[in-house]
């Protein structure tokens, strides 16, 4: 009876395809064509100059509080497209660049971050809405998954969160209940390095958070999180296990949040300005618009028509946003539940009737619509 | 009609409304193979297979998120957590998301699940596993929370919980489970949330209670009867949100005087709220203040104490001395 290493049944990748300078490791090239890398391009470049214009827009006071996602478009983009529409996404709440690609509408972005649930309802079918407590949303991910097993339809779930995330129990249980119940989720983990203030080291004792797939009998990658072939090559291969009955997947993206976690926090208070100087370099959007330069899909010329385009469909968006009736406060009755309860009834009406009293004695708040 | 204790009467609400709805699924820790630790779930499994009945990892978060999740997708999961004093570790995915989902988005998800748990005291059992917290789940809004008092009801309002649209916490008083028998109609029974009973009609005072204080309650009535010839009106609240405003108030109308009863802790307790409602629409009918007999602000004691910290009949009977001899 000697004591021996186990053979456990799987070891970790890591995925890296295109390199920082745009080079590119061609066995493992995807080959993805050319109309697909374009829409990716167009998608990436408009989530980008779209979280530009909403940090300005908050600075301005135009929308509250909202998470950049800039450095993580790659992640996001390269593991959503792989998705049917008929597949699930459960997001966390950085996956902007995800959820356009699913089809949201900026305006809902801009209704959810300008304070109103209609941007949170906003979501396209099979998408659900930001859930804001980390972790929180994977089980769900796993129910839904159940759910469409039950009903014998070949749909997947992906779901994200963040490093952060994987310190949390409800990621623990989530995936060993998927891991037992061997239901078609694919976890996207988006390690940005940073929960607010504290660093990736000090979330976990791991040398990769794609490890920790392997505890709940399910395999689990590392990939190049700006990288986004590499994201690709790596959902594609999850997505195809869990619809062919092979059960969940973990992929880590190593990425980088290169703006505050949201803009209610100042990351110098708690990370070196040089760390983010080196992560800059390593932008997604460089990095893939240096390969669509080399394989002939881009020249500055179409960027710069691109660009005109995007920001275009964001001003305009931010218009409709702005020109958009101020929220009814009495709308928040209606939706807590199916049918309003005699308490809540009550409650809306003695809510009118202040209302009503109060404007006839007051001068009616002047604010902008939409806010 | 046939007779049946409260375990019995849930069983068959399950497996009726199981077999007349797939969409009807059970989920939690031993509720499969065990047939749950009170064998509310006997049967289950072998009539509907592991594919409707999920014995799950013990994981009281992720069961909720799971039911969360399938819901979502328009399954009717029914979840069991095996005791209400385990529910703490599920009741951030109660209240960050099942009472919140319609109204996040709008109604374009809902939620339509049943949480069920045996609580309260009385039953001789370890730490943890004798606390009433209803009163944390009638303050999350979004969620709805019944508790039935008897095998009738019990199982017409579980029907009603599994074919409401919103979430429903259905907490079942765990001493009531095997106590007593009830004729159980053979045809199809609901009642509707949100809708008390008066389980017995009174002139003189009027006593709110459910879940396991009924029978405490019933038994005081009936004694002050006998022995004071004071005639009790005794209400069985069955739904704690929403709450049946209008059954206490007219009832507190006509006796002018009211006794809250609970096993839960006073503070902030399902009393309070009735007692608010009491002074703000039957105010004027008064004529003693609302006494609230109830348990006390201490965890719930080791059950070598919990005969003394449980509502008796006899401190029942003295709450209403008191507040008619005001």
């Amino acid at each position: 009876m000697p004591r021996t290493p186990l053979a456990l049944p799987y070891t970790v990748d890591y995925l890296s395809i295109l390199a920082a300078d745009g080079t590119v490791d061609t066995p493992l090239d995807p080959q993805l064509d050319d109309a697909l890398l374009l829409k990716l391009y167009r998608t990436m470049l408009l989530a980008r100059r779209f979280d530009e214009r909403m940090l300005a827009l908050q600075r301005q006071g135009r929308i509250g509080t909202f998470g950049p996602i800039k450095g993580q478009e790659a992640a996001q983009l390269g593991s959503i497209c792989v998705l049917r529409d008929t597949d699930w996404m459960v997001p966390a709440f950085r996956e902007g660049a995800a959820m356009i690609w699913r089809g949201t509408a900026l305006e809902s972005v801009l209704l959810f971050w300008g304070g109103r649930e209609e941007g949170a309802a906003g979501a396209t079918e099979r998408t659900l809405p930001i859930a804001v407590p980390v972790a929180t949303q994977l089980p769900h991910a796993v129910g839904i998954a159940w759910a469409a097993r039950y009903k014998n339809d070949p749909a997947v779930v992906m779901t994200y969160f963040g490093d952060g995330a994987t310190s949390e129990g409800e990621f623990h249980e989530a995936m060993n209940f998927a891991g037992v119940l061997q239901v078609p989720v694919v976890f996207v983990c988006q390690n940005n390095q940073w929960a607010i203030s504290t660093p990736r080291e000090k979330q976990t004792r791991s040398q990769t958070l794609a490890q920790k797939a392997l505890a709940y009998g399910f395999p689990g990658m590392q990939v190049d999180g700006n990288d986004i072939l590499a994201v690709y090559v790596a959902a594609r291969e999850a997505v195809e296990r869990a619809r062919t009955g092979g059960g969940p997947t973990l992929i880590e993206c190593v990425t980088y949040r290169l703006m505050m976690h949201t803009t209610a926090d100042d990351p110098l208070r708690y990370r070196d300005e040089a760390e983010v100087k080196q992560w800059e370099k390593r932008d997604p959007l460089l990095r893939f618009t240096k390969y669509l330069e080399m394989e002939g899909l881009l020249d500055p010329q179409k960027q710069g028509a691109l660009e005109a385009e995007v920001r275009h469909e964001i001003k305009l968006a931010v218009e409709r946003f702005e020109a958009l009736p101020a929220p009814a406060p009495l709308e928040m009755f209606d939706y807590v539940y199916a049918q309003r309860p005699p308490e809540l009834e009550a409650q809306r009406q003695e809510l009118a009737a202040a209302l009503e009293e109060t404007a006839a004695s007051q001068p009616p708040l002047k604010r902008a619509a939409g806010r | 009609m046939a007779q049946m204790n409260m375990v019995k009467a849930l069983n068959r609400a399950l497996h009726d409304e199981m077999a007349r709805d797939p969409d009807v699924v059970v989920l939690g820790e031993d509720v499969g193979v065990d047939e749950g630790v009170f064998r509310v779930t006997e049967g289950l499994l072998n009539k509907f297979g592991a594919q409707r009945v999920l014995d799950m990892p013990l994981a009281e978060a992720a069961i909720v998120g799971m039911s969360i999740g399938m819901a979502m997708y328009g399954l009717k999961p029914v979840c069991e957590i095996q005791f209400a004093g385990f529910c703490y570790l599920d009741y951030d995915q109660l209240e960050s998301h099942a009472a919140r989902i319609r109204n996040r988005t709008r109604g374009r998800f809902h939620c339509q699940m049943v949480l069920r748990t045996p609580y309260g005291g009385g039953i001789r059992a370890i730490e943890h596993h004798s606390e009433s917290r209803e009163a944390i789940y009638a303050h999350t809004p979004g969620l709805k929370m019944v508790i039935p008092s008897g095998p009738r009801n019990a199982r017409a309002l579980l029907l009603s919980a599994m074919r409401d649209p919103d979430p429903v916490l259905f907490f079942e008083p765990a001493a009531v489970y095997r106590t007593f028998r009830e004729d159980v109609p053979d045809e199809e029974e609901t009642l509707p949330l949100g809708k008390a009973h008066v389980a017995r009609v009174g002139k003189d005072i009027t006593i709110i209670a459910y879940g396991a204080m009924m029978r405490p309650t019933l038994a005081a009535a009936e004694a002050l009867a006998q022995e004071d010839g004071v005639q009790a009106e005794v209400i069985d609240l069955l739904s704690l949100y929403p709450m049946d405003t209008e059954t206490i108030v007219a009832s507190v109308q006509k006796t002018g005087h009211a006794v809250v009863v609970h096993e839960a802790p006073r503070t902030c307790g399902i009393g309070a709220e009735v007692v608010a409602r009491l002074v703000e629409h039957a105010f004027l009918y008064l004529q003693a203040p609302v006494r609230r007999l109830t348990g006390f602000d201490i965890p719930f004691p080791y059950f070598a104490r919990e005969k003394a910290y449980l509502p008796s009949p006899a401190r029942i009977a003295r709450a209403v001395r008191q507040t008619l001899n005001f």
